[in-house]
């Protein structure tokens, strides 16, 4: 068995069972992804990549929150 | 590229001294300046600070468009209007607004809601189109618009205590992310709180309206490195702001190599 992924989310640590991609991220936490952008070490994530890109341990992840006011 | 109009009266010279003092704006950058059309859609907390510091930098011709009447509510934040203006049509109020800043000013208020037959028109009569409204279908709405008419588009967003701000120029081919690369959907009504909901810090929509001059500016003149394929995300409460990286999405149903939307005929 593999050991857990150990991530920086929000700053805050957090660990997943490995292999996790960034949409099992979501998943893990209870987030509805269409209200969300995900970045990554400093770059957004497309969301069309979220289910094929993998996360590492060591990650730094901000979940940023879609807003449309003005 | 039209020859440019060097010529400046005394008038401008004086009034525009500061910009041109700038060894990176000079007489060209403000003739650029004079010579631009500038789009704000949204007369309000971010199109207040953003048409009025635009106007007051010398752009020639600054179009407004908004169809809300302003209320009482508006004025802790919507600076380009007056408590005595209430009632009137905002874009109407803030092109006062501007008229009594700079008079050298052109300003073309349009008293609409942006619709699909009005940004296709209004659009491509702009060199640069910037977001500041309230409700994410005319977002989304303009920002299809300015990639289908090849025009850039500034666009700031608050919430809280929150600010976002991009320059999306998707229809330049990539590296350059549109903004359905960021989120490719509106989100479903009542998942995201307005401003009238959640609420909003007036400050805050002044400090990102003004950054969202600022790259309007920057694009007009060519100078510095605009916020293109980025993100600047500012928290007022952590007094923290970052620049993170945006990519095309290879999947974009807008930019994208299999893109599916290639009019407006999706939205209202």
């Amino acid at each position: 068995m593999q050991s857990p992924i150990t991530l920086t989310v929000n700053g805050e640590a957090k660990a997943l069972p490995a292999p996790a991609s960034v949409a099992d991220l979501l998943a893990s936490i209870g987030l509805d992804g269409r209200k969300v952008a995900v970045e990554r070490n400093l770059e957004i994530v497309p969301r069309s990549l979220w289910p094929v890109t993998p996360l590492e341990s060591g990650d730094e992840l901000e979940i940023v929150a879609f807003i449309g006011g003005g | 590229m039209p020859q440019m109009d060097l010529d400046f009266t005394d008038a401008e010279l004086h009034r525009y001294s500061r910009n041109i003092l700038l060894s990176d704006v000079g007489a060209i950058g403000q003739a650029r300046l004079r010579a631009a059309r500038v789009l704000v859609v949204g007369a309000g907390g971010l199109g207040s600070p953003l048409a009025l510091y635009l106007a007051a930098a010398g752009v020639g011709t600054i179009g407004l468009v908004d169809d809300d009447r302003l209320e009482l509510s508006n004025l802790q934040r919507q600076i380009a209007h007056t408590t005595d203006r209430i009632g009137r049509n905002k874009a109407e109020s803030a092109a006062e607004a501007i008229a009594a800043l700079n008079p050298l000013v052109r300003v073309e208020p349009h008293a609409l809601r942006l619709d699909a037959a009005s940004a296709a028109d209004l659009v491509p009569r702009y060199d640069i189109i910037c977001d500041g409204t309230d409700n994410f279908p005319t977002r989304f709405l303009l920002g299809d618009a300015c990639h289908l008419a090849g025009r850039p588009l500034v666009s700031a967003a608050v919430l809280r205590f929150e600010g976002q701000l991009s320059v999306f120029r998707g229809h330049l081919g990539a590296p350059h992310p549109c903004h359905r690369c960021l989120h490719p959907n509106p989100p479903p009504p009542g998942l995201v709180p307005s401003c009238s909901e959640a609420g909003v810090l007036g400050a805050v929509t002044g400090v990102m309206g003004t950054l969202q001059a600022t790259e309007v500016l920057k694009l007009i003149m060519g100078i510095g490195e605009p916020l293109d394929g980025r993100l600047l995300l500012w928290d007022a409460l952590d007094a923290r702001m970052r620049t993170v990286k945006l990519r095309r999405d290879p999947g974009c149903a807008l930019c994208g190599e299999h893109a599916t939307i290639q009019d407006l005929a999706g939205h209202a």
